[in-house]
Order: C-alpha cells, then sequence, then structure tokens
C-alpha cells in the first residue's frame, strides 16, 4: 500500500509540478492540495490520464474553517475563574439565532474535498481546495467530470452555501423548503433557528423559533501533552494495567 | 383535438414502497416515467454536526441511527476513523469479533431487502420468511450488546464487551410452549458462538428455500428482468458501490480490495453481475448471503480457539473496568476524566471506509486536537444511489419504480443523515 501511495505522489508531482501541493498524511490517503482555479483541469485529469484512472468520485464535502484550532477551556495555564471556563465558549452549540456571531473574515474559510477512487488501480487520493471568497464562496463544479458529484455539490451547497458554478441543478436538498441560512457553518446556532408544530387552531402546521435553550455540556479542550505521544501510553498504560490486574492476561 | 400534456404525480413521502420518507415527483407520459426528482431530506438530523459538539465517544450510538438496518457497520466506519487519528488499533479478537458482526449484519440488512422488496412486487411469503431469519440476526445484537437495533457495541479501541456465554431463551406463553417452545429455544441453549454457529451452518439451506419462492418466479422474474439496467461505466459514473456495482458485472469488494477488520484472513467470493439489471443484483445479494454465512463459520471456528482481550488497555482512551476503579485511584481518575472531557484525538484528517451492507460507507474525519470531532462527514451509499434514481427510472413504466427502489436498497437514515 505504501509504496502505490509513494509512487502516486511521485507521478502526481510530474504532471502537476507547481499546480498542486502534495501532503503525505500519515493516515492513509494521498492528499493534494489545488488552487480553485485549477480545480477542474486537474479532475479532468486525474479521470482521464490513464496514470491515475480516478474513475470514481466516493466522496465530496465541505469544511468550515471558522474558529479551527480554538478551545472553550485554558488547559496550559491555571486560571482564577471557575466552572464557568467549561459552559462559557463560542462554538455553535453556546448561542441562538438571535445572538449568531457576526460572519469572521478570515481567509481561506471554506473547504471543499474530495475523495476520488481508482477502480483500476485500486487507490484512493483526497483533493481539497479553499473556496475563493468568504462572502460568497464560489469553486467549479465537477459534475461534468464525475455525475455522482452532484448530490453532493448540491448537499454542500446546502448545508455551508458554498456555490458550484456551472452545477446543472444547483438547490437546496437537505433542508426545508423556504430555509434560511447553511446549518453546518459554524456560525448557525446547533439548536437551529425555527421549530415546526401542527398548529390544531389555524388547521396547518406553523413555524415558530426554537424555544430551547443552547446548553452544550462538556467544553471543547485541546490537549497537546506528552500523554499522548503514542509509543509513551502505550507503554505507560500498558503497564498500568498490566500491574492491576495480574491474572487477566 | 385535446391537447396533449404530461402528468405530474407525487409519490410518498407516505408511500409503503418508498422505503421511508422519499418524495418523489414523478413526471409522467402516460404510464411512461419522463423525469424523477426525489426530494430528500425529510430524516435530516444533522448527525455531523452534532458530532461536531459532542465527545468522540458520544458519537457512536448516533451513528448506528445513520444505516439504522445495517447498525454495526456503520459504527465500523466511525470507531475506524477515530482509531486512525488516535493510532491505535484493536487487539486482534475485537477485530474477528467485528468481522463476524458485520457479515451478521449483512445478512440481517439482506433480509430486509430482501423481504421488503419482495413485497413490494407482489412476493408477500418472501416477507414472512426473511423475518424469520432477521429476528435471529437482531437476537445476536440482543445478546452481545443489549439492544435489539442500536447496538452502540463497538468502540474505539475495540468492542464493548466480549461474546457473553448465554443467549437470552424463550419465555413460555400461552402461544409458545412444549415441543414448540423447545425447538425454538434449541440453538439457544449453549454460548452465542454456539448459536451463532448453528445459525451459521444452517442458514444456506434458508437461502434455498428464498430462492425456491423467487429465482424461477415467473412473476419476479418479469418485475427484475431487463428493468434498471445500469453499464458498469455509468454505475463508476455514478459513484455506485457495493451491490450495485457489482450487479453491473464490475469486480469490487472493499473486503477483498482494501481489506480492513480480519478479511484480509477470510475465504469467500465476490458475487459479480452480467446484465447490470435488477435480477442480477438480487443474485448478487443472494450469493452474498451464503458469502456471509461462510465468513461467519471461519469467524466462529477462531474465536473458540483464541481466548483474549476486546478492549485496548489503554486508560487515556479505554475507560478502566468498575472493579479497577474499585482500588485504584489513578484508574478513577482516568475514568473520571474519560467521562466528562473525553480524549483529545491529534490534529489531522482521515476517511475509512467499509464494505457496507449496501456499499462503500465511508467517514471522513477532520480533527483539530481537541476532544471533539472538527467536521465528521459520512459517505453514505444511499444518497449516491438514489442521485442515480433519475437516470434509472427514465423511460420505465410507472410500476418499475417501485422496483428500482427496491433494487436501491436504500434506507433514509442513512441518505438524510
Amino acid at each position: 500500500m505504501i509504496e502505490v501511495s509513494n509512487s502516486l505522489s511521485d507521478q502526481l508531482a510530474a504532471c502537476f509540478g507547481e499546480r498542486i501541493t502534495i501532503e503525505e498524511g500519515g493516515t492513509g490517503i494521498t492528499t493534494i492540495k489545488v488552487g480553485v482555479d485549477d480545480w477542474q483541469d486537474v479532475a479532468q485529469t486525474l479521470r482521464d490520464d490513464p496514470r491515475f484512472a480516478f474513475s470514481q468520485l466516493t466522496d465530496l464535502c465541505g469544511v468550515d474553517y471558522l474558529g479551527f484550532g480554538q478551545e472553550e477551556w485554558e488547559t496550559h495555564d491555571a486560571t482564577s475563574s471557575g466552572f464557568s471556563r467549561g459552559v462559557e465558549g463560542l462554538g455553535p452549540g453556546r448561542f441562538n439565532w438571535q445572538e449568531r456571531p457576526e460572519a469572521s473574515e478570515i481567509e481561506q474559510r471554506f473547504r471543499v474535498v474530495v475523495h476520488l477512487m481508482s477502480i483500476s488501480k485500486n487507490m484512493r487520493l483526497r483533493m481539497s481546495t479553499f473556496a475563493a471568497d468568504e462572502g460568497m464562496p464560489v469553486v467549479p463544479s465537477l459534475v461534468e467530470i464525475w455525475n455522482s458529484a452532484n448530490w453532493y455539490e448540491r448537499e454542500t451547497f446546502d448545508m455551508f452555501g458554498i456555490v458550484f458554478e456551472g452545477h446543472p441543478d444547483l438547490r437546496r436538498i437537505l433542508t426545508d423548503y423556504g430555509f434560511t441560512g447553511h446549518p453546518f457553518r459554524k456560525d448557525f446556532p446547533l439548536i437551529g433557528n425555527v421549530a415546526v408544530r401542527y398548529d390544531e387552531e389555524k388547521g396547518r402546521v406553523v413555524y415558530e423559533p426554537v424555544e430551547i435553550e443552547p446548553r452544550v455540556l462538556v467544553p471543547r479542550v485541546i490537549r497537546d501533552d506528552s500523554r499522548y505521544t503514542a509509543d509513551d501510553i502505550d507503554q505507560a498504560a500498558n503497564e498500568a494495567a498490566d500491574s492491576l490486574s495480574p491474572g487477566a492476561e | 383535438m385535446s391537447e396533449i400534456r404530461n402528468y405530474t404525480m407525487n409519490f410518498g413521502p407516505q408511500h409503503p414502497a418508498a422505503h421511508g420518507v422519499l418524495r418523489l415527483v414523478l413526471e409522467l407520459d402516460g404510464e411512461q416515467v419522463v423525469r424523477a426528482d426525489p426530494h430528500i431530506g425529510l430524516l435530516h438530523r444533522g448527525t455531523e454536526k452534532l458530532a461536531e459538539s459532542k465527545p468522540f465517544n458520544q458519537t457512536v450510538p448516533y451513528v448506528d441511527r445513520m444505516d439504522y438496518v445495517s447498525m454495526m457497520c456503520s459504527e465500523h466506519a466511525y470507531v475506524r476513523a477515530v482509531e486512525k487519528l488516535l493510532g491505535i488499533e484493536a487487539p486482534i479478537r475485537a477485530q474477528y469479533i467485528r468481522t463476524m458482526f458485520d457479515e451478521i449484519t449483512r445478512i440481517g440488512n439482506h433480509m430486509l431487502w430482501i423481504g421488503s422488496s419482495g413485497i413490494d412486487l407482489g412476493a408477500m411469503t418472501v416477507f414472512l420468511y426473511a423475518f424469520r431469519e432477521r429476528e435471529m440476526t437482531i437476537d445476536m445484537y440482543e445478546a452481545v450488546s443489549g439492544a435489539r437495533m442500536h447496538a452502540n457495541y463497538y468502540r474505539p479501541g475495540g468492542v464493548y464487551r466480549d461474546l457473553p456465554d448465554e443467549v437470552p431463551l424463550y419465555k413460555e406463553t400461552r402461544w409458545s410452549k412444549g415441543k414448540d417452545l423447545k425447538r425454538k429455544n434449541e440453538w439457544r441453549e449453549g454460548t452465542l458462538l454456539d448459536f451463532i454457529e448453528a445459525f451459521a451452518r444452517d442458514f444456506p439451506s434458508k437461502v434455498d428455500e428464498y430462492e425456491t419462492l423467487l429465482t424461477d418466479n415467473r412473476i419476479w422474474k418479469q418485475r427484475t428482468v431487463g428493468i434498471g439496467v445500469l453499464s458498469p461505466e455509468r454505475a463508476l459514473q455514478l459513484g455506485c458501490s457495493g451491490p450495485m456495482l457489482r450487479g453491473s458485472g464490475v469486480e469490487w469488494d472493499l473486503r477483498k480490495k482494501q481489506p480492513y477488520a480480519m478479511y484480509h484472513e477470510m475465504d469467500f467470493d465476490i458475487p459479480v453481475g452480467i446484465n447490470g439489471d435488477c435480477y442480477d443484483r438480487y443474485l448478487v445479494r443472494i450469493e452474498e448471503l451464503r458469502q456471509s454465512a461462510r465468513i461467519i463459520l471461519q469467524c466462529v471456528e477462531w474465536l473458540r480457539a483464541n481466548p483474549g482481550s476486546v478492549m485496548l488497555k489503554n486508560f487515556k482512551v479505554i475507560p478502566p473496568t468498575r472493579e479497577e476503579m474499585k482500588e485504584d485511584m489513578e484508574a478513577l481518575i482516568h475514568h473520571f476524566k474519560l467521562f466528562t472531557e473525553g480524549y483529545s484525538v491529534p490534529m489531522g484528517e482521515t476517511y475509512q471506509a467499509v464494505e457496507a451492507p449496501k456499499g462503500e460507507f465511508g467517514c471522513y474525519m477532520v480533527s483539530d486536537g481537541a476532544n471533539k470531532p472538527y467536521r465528521v462527514h459520512f459517505r453514505a451509499p444511499g444518497f449516491v444511489h438514489l442521485s442515480a434514481m433519475d437516470e434509472l427510472v427514465k423511460g420505465h413504466m410507472l410500476a418499475d419504480v417501485v422496483a428500482m427502489m427496491g433494487t436501491l436498497d436504500i434506507v433514509f437514515g442513512e441518505v438524510d443523515r
């Protein structure tokens, strides 16, 4: 598997050169980052070039990078604030529709990630790009190249508001008819915006603002201390466990 | 002279053949379908967003509810993604248990599929036969996890507990007693492994029974042969996977091509169709049932011979047992931290896929180093297959839409997520 990946990244580098950035992840799949202008060109080559032959698009999705790497609980230093550290924060589970934050201007907020598969070569590739403008993120559509992108792009448009230029039928797909907002954006509240119920008096379904309070119990915490270097934990934890239960193993 | 117009019809959201909450807007020319526009999302629960606000462990039961007919396969994709990011691997016994339960799940799923698509096309008896066996797969779920459907059994780092030594027995009632009760409990008197083995040994003969009902059935063949033909090229373009792809003659199965868990140790065959119509996809699924039984027997044999741990012993990720907590303060602290905060997963992204009964079920996960995933995306086979609906039914008769819906094997939990 590793040999295949290595030669794949060599071939990718040879074929596209400066236009892509290759990342050999430790998590299995080779990842390439593509500029949004080259998005369709690179995709077309990946499908048609016999060296790659990525005949299938298995998955396409969006990622919103607003608040990436932000935590809700200070873990590096001691602080004088108490429990409230854990119940206050910035995440989507912490506010309702009225209090939602203003859309922040960050560079490279919306990313589109595509997973490709080559049946003949038995390999996968992850390809991603950042949308050009955060106000109205636009990415060229891949429907012409892989037809399976059709609903995925509709879903990504629905959930993140990323517009796919050249998509034949870019409608909302999962949300309700007449829905406002894009629910998977990080500035969209977790509790949602409106609730529906059947009104006996009016004899029809009515929309009302949600009544539930935003409430997330576990704070978002980032810990990157030495506990999590794999070898250390395995060893330490195994020793601890073995000494505890001598008869078990 | 009267004007000839196309007729637009609503199919669903409340329709027994829609297999859930699908609203299908059909444009008809007489009885011929000109265009099909599926409206989905009526079961959209935002699982992916919910997962972003929960520690990694707490999402496992939500994943059960994605494809609520093949629960453990969905869990498998999710826990594999978490394990990959953490850099841990489940013990080998847990991997065998997962392999075995993936196949039990496959049988359960195909039983529901054959039953419901049989009913859709007017074969009532198959449903009754299939649910007889499906009940047993659900009993296995119950014996191992306590839940009949949403098992929450796989965990990052292994499976929740080892296979139990006993299986719940049927109790005596007014309708089930004496010889009848004895027959029902006959397989269940030993351990769970005994039950599973007895089931898997007997199962191929049950598959023969379904085949006598359907394979040469004139009506079944009239409704499925030559309906919804999908060429291998189009199947790939449309993103099909699993039996949909194999029915079109593409020999592609993740269990063989990109093996995970213990599938590389297993001896089984991949059935492939020739014509790519509904009938071929039916034959592929039927053969898969026999192959699943084969895999289960191989797992049972290994599991009998090799007792061992089914969870990693790593207190930074896996909670200690109750007994350990009573004796050791460290264990108690670990338990407290794991259940109030969870574990932080190193920054990175991964995509892990499993061959679920319906096709490739994948989990794409991005972590920024926190105790909750930054983004989770599930690649559901049903979503992609349903998007091919328009192309598949175009030019067919209205009644064939139902046959197509059955052959896609869609479940709205995973389509809408």
